[in-house]
C-alpha cells in the first residue's frame, strides 16, 4: 500500500507534518544547530527563532505575553507539568475535579494523585457526550484546587464549554485553577484565552500538522507553577532542557498554517465530515451516530455499528487503504473498550463496533466518496457473519427496511 | 497493528463455513456480546459420530473470526471423540499462531466446540455447575475454567492469564485472586520475588478482605500509600485517625496480617 492510495482519516491520532512546515525546520538539524543558551551569534541566533516561535504561538492562543508559553515535549507532558506544576506550588487544598472522558494524561495523572491522597471528583457526561455542568459546579468546594476538563474529546469531538466552566467555578471558589486540555480542538477551532478565567492550557503540534514530539503549555503570568523538570535555567526556569529548536519552529509554522485555514476547517472539512456521516448513517441500517452534539469540532464524527466488531470492520477497512480508528477493545491490547463511550452509556451492542473518522484539511471530496462507497459492503460482509441475525433482522425491519 | 500470519489474515479476509445450520445436531456457544467476542458454532454430526459439516457465527477481532473459521476446517471430517481432543493450542498453531494478547481468541473456539460436543451428548455444560465460583465478573470466568486452561497452556504469569482467558483484563478486581489460583497450580512459594505491581495488587486484596473490615466495625478504615519493597506505607482514615489505640492496631493487627500472608520481613509506615 502505498500512501498515494491512502485515505487517513485518523487525523485526531496524528496528522500528517505539512510540507511547508518541514521546509521551515529543515536548517535546524544540522546548519543551524547551535544552543540557544550560547553566547555566541551562531547559537544565540537560535534563541531569536525561538522567541518567534513563541510570539506565533502566544497569538494562536490568545495569551497576554511570550512568558506564558512553555514549550514541552507532547500533549501528555502538558498536562502532567500544569496538574503537578499548580499542585507543587500550594499544597494548601486537597480537592480535585475532572470528567469521566478525559484523555489518559489526564485521568491516569489523576487515579496516581488519588493513591497520593487527593479526593478526586471524577464528572459525568450525557448521552452525547456533553459535560454535565451541573454536577461539575455543585461538586466544587473550598478545597478544590484544581478543575482540569478538555475542550474538545478525541473520541467524539465534542467541545466543553470550557470559558463558561471556568468563569463558574471562579465565582465559587476563585483560588481553584483551571486546567484545559485543547490538544484536540487547537487548529480545529479558535481559541482564545485573553479575558478568559482559564489558568493553564495544554496544546500538542502533531495533531495539527507540526512533527510529533512537540507542545506547549500556556500558565497565566498570575498563577503560581512549580517545575515539572528540573535542570537549567530554559522556559524561564519552568521547563529544563535544551530547547528542540527545529520542532519548536515547525510547530509556530503549523500553528500559523492551522490559523489561517480555520475557515476551510469550518466549512469545506465540516462538509465533508457531514457528507460522511450522513452518507454511513443512510447507507448502512446498523450505523448510529454515538454524538449527535450540535457542540463537536468540525472534523470527527464516531459512528457505531450494531452487532459487529470494531477491529474486524478496521481491519478490513484497512484492506481497502482506508485508516481509522476504534472505540473497540480489541485493537488496543487492553481489554477494556473506550472509557468515553462507555461514560456516554452507549450501548454494548454499539460499543464494540464503534469507529470513530476523523478528517484534516488535506481530506477532499473523492476520498470522502471513495470511503462511502467501500465501507457500506464491508459492514455488510460483517454482518453475515454474526451470531446476532434475530437482532440484526429486527433493527432492519425498524428502520422500516424489511 | 498487530502482527497477523498470512493463514489469520486469509481466514478474517475470507471465512469458510460462515453461516448456520438449521437442523444442527449440536450447538456451542462461547463469549458474549458485552465482553467483545462471541462465538456460535454449529455441528451436523452422522449417525457414525463423525462431523460432516461444521458452520459458525462470530462476533469478534479478526483473529476471532479466523480462529472461528480454521475451527470448522479443523472439525469437518473428524468423529466427534476425535473432535473433541483438539485443544486451543492446535488452533492457534493451525493458523501459524497468534499475538500473545490474542490467545483468548483460541480459548473461545475451543470452549464453543466443547459446548457443541457437550451438547452432542445432552451432557451439562460446567460453567452451570453452582460450585464452581465465578474469578473475573468482568469477562464471566469461572475457576474451573481458570484452573483448566493454566494448567492446560501452561500459564506461569498474570499476564499469560489475561491474554489467554481476559480473565483480570477489566477492572482488574480479581487479579490477587488469580495470582492466587496460579501461585498454587504452580506451586510457587509465597517469598517468590513479586513485581512491585503485583505486590501492590496482593496487599491491596489482604486489605480489603481481612483488614478492612475489621477497621470498619469500629467506623475507620485504611488505606495504602505506597509500597517499597518491604515497606508499606499506610494511612488510617475515619475514626481510626483520632484513636489513640491505633498504633497499637497498626502493629499487632495490620503489621501482622501482612507478614502472615506475605512475609515476615513486612513493616509497616504509617504517614
Amino acid at each position: 500500500m502505498t500512501n498515494s492510495n491512502l485515505i487517513y482519516l485518523d487525523n485526531n491520532a496524528t496528522t500528517k507534518v505539512d510540507e511547508k512546515v518541514l521546509e521551515v525546520m529543515q536548517p535546524y538539524f544540522s546548519e543551524l544547530y547551535g544552543n540557544p543558551s550560547s553566547i555566541y551569534e551562531f547559537g544565540g541566533k537560535n534563541a531569536n527563532a525561538i522567541k518567534e516561535s513563541r510570539e506565533i504561538i502566544k497569538d494562536f492562543l490568545g495569551a497576554n505575553n511570550q512568558k506564558e508559553i512553555i514549550f514541552t515535549a507532547s500533549g501528555s507532558e502538558s498536562a502532567n507539568s500544569a496538574i503537578r506544576g499548580i499542585l507543587n506550588a500550594d499544597k494548601s487544598k486537597n480537592h480535585l475535579i475532572t470528567t469521566k472522558v478525559e484523555h489518559p494524561c489526564v485521568l491516569n495523572t489523576y487515579k496516581q494523585l488519588e493513591k497520593e491522597g487527593y479526593d478526586v471528583t471524577y464528572i459525568s457526561v450525557n448521552s452525547e457526550g456533553e459535560v454535565n455542568t451541573e454536577e461539575l459546579y455543585e461538586a466544587v468546594n473550598d478545597k478544590t484546587a484544581l478543575v482540569s476538563v478538555m475542550y474538545a474529546n478525541n473520541e467524539t469531538g465534542t467541545i466543553f464549554p470550557v470559558e463558561e466552566i471556568a468563569e463558574k467555578v471562579k465565582s465559587i471558589n476563585p483560588k481553584t485553577k483551571i486546567y484545559v486540555d485543547a490538544v484536540q480542538a487547537a487548529g480545529k477551532i479558535n481559541i482564545n484565552v485573553k479575558d478568559t478565567q482559564i489558568d493553564m492550557m495544554g496544546i500538542s503540534g502533531h495533531k495539527f500538522h507540526a512533527p510529533k514530539g512537540i507542545g506547549a503549555l500556556y500558565v497565566k503570568s498570575s498563577v503560581l507553577f512549580s517545575p515539572l523538570i528540573i535542570g537549567g535555567h530554559q522556559e524561564n526556569g519552568r521547563r529544563a532542557g535544551t530547547e528542540n529548536v527545529p520542532f519548536i519552529v515547525g510547530m509556530a509554522k503549523a500553528a500559523q498554517l492551522a490559523k489561517d485555514n480555520l475557515p476551510d476547517e469550518n466549512s469545506r472539512v465540516k462538509y465533508l465530515r457531514d457528507k460522511l456521516e450522513t452518507g454511513l448513517l443512510s447507507k448502512i441500517y446498523n450505523a448510529r451516530l454515538n454524538s449527535s452534539s450540535k457542540n463537536r469540532v468540525p472534523n470527527t464524527t464516531n459512528i457505531g455499528f450494531e452487532y459487529v466488531e470494531g477491529e474486524l470492520i478496521l481491519l478490513n477497512m484497512n484492506d481497502v487503504g482506508i485508516c481509522a480508528s476504534s472505540g473497540s477493545a480489541c485493537t488496543s491490547g487492553s481489554l477494556d473498550p473506550s472509557h468515553v463511550l462507555k461514560a456516554m452509556g452507549i450501548p454494548f451492542t454499539a460499543l464494540h463496533g464503534s469507529i470513530r473518522f476523523s478528517l484534516s484539511r488535506f481530506t477532499t471530496e473523492d476520498e470522502i466518496d471513495y470511503a462511502l462507497e467501500k465501507i457500506p459492503p464491508i459492514i455488510d460482509k460483517l454482518r453475515n457473519i454474526s451470531p446476532f441475525q434475530a437482532e440484526l433482522k429486527e433493527l432492519r425491519q425498524r428502520k422500516g427496511l424489511a | 497493528m498487530w502482527n497477523y500470519s498470512e493463514k489469520v489474515m486469509e481466514h478474517y479476509r475470507n471465512p469458510k463455513n460462515v453461516g448456520s445450520i438449521d437442523d444442527a445436531d449440536a450447538i456451542g456457544e462461547a463469549g458474549s456480546l458485552s465482553c467483545g467476542d462471541m462465538l456460535k458454532l454449529y455441528l451436523k454430526v452422522d449417525e457414525k459420530g463423525i462431523i460432516t459439516d461444521a458452520k459458525f457465527q462470530t462476533f469478534g477481532c479478526g483473529s476471532a473470526v479466523a480462529s472461528s473459521s480454521i475451527l470448522t476446517e479443523m472439525v469437518i471430517g473428524k468423529h466427534i471423540d476425535e473432535a473433541r481432543k483438539i485443544t486451543n493450542k492446535q488452533i492457534a498453531e493451525e493458523l501459524g499462531g497468534l499475538p500473545p494478547e490474542k490467545m483468548h481468541c483460541s480459548v473461545m473456539g475451543h470452549e464453543a466446540l466443547e459446548a457443541a460436543i457437550k451438547n452432542y451428548y445432552g451432557e451439562e455444560n460446567t460453567t452451570s455447575n453452582e460450585h464452581d465460583e465465578t474469578v473475573c465478573f468482568c469477562y464471566d470466568v469461572s475457576e474451573s475454567m481458570l484452573k483448566n486452561e493454566i494448567k492446560n497452556n501452561n500459564l506461569k504469569t498474570l499476564e499469560d492469564v489475561i491474554n489467554y482467558t481476559k480473565a483480570g483484563g477489566g477492572c482488574g478486581r480479581c487479579r490477587g485472586k488469580i495470582q492466587d489460583i496460579l501461585d498454587k497450580i504452580n506451586n510457587q512459594p509465597k517469598e517468590e520475588k513479586l513485581t512491585n505491581t503485583q505486590m501492590i495488587i496482593k496487599i491491596n486484596n489482604i486489605i480489603e478482605k481481612y483488614i478492612s473490615p475489621e477497621l470498619r466495625k469500629d467506623g475507620g478504615d485504611i488505606e495504602l500509600i505506597d509500597v517499597d519493597n518491604n515497606k508499606i506505607k499506610v494511612r488510617l482514615t475515619g475514626r481510626c485517625q483520632e484513636c489513640n489505640r491505633s498504633q497499637v492496631t497498626l502493629t499487632h493487627f495490620v503489621e501482622a496480617t501482612l507478614k502472615q500472608h506475605i512475609n515476615e520481613n513486612i513493616e509497616i509506615i504509617r504517614v
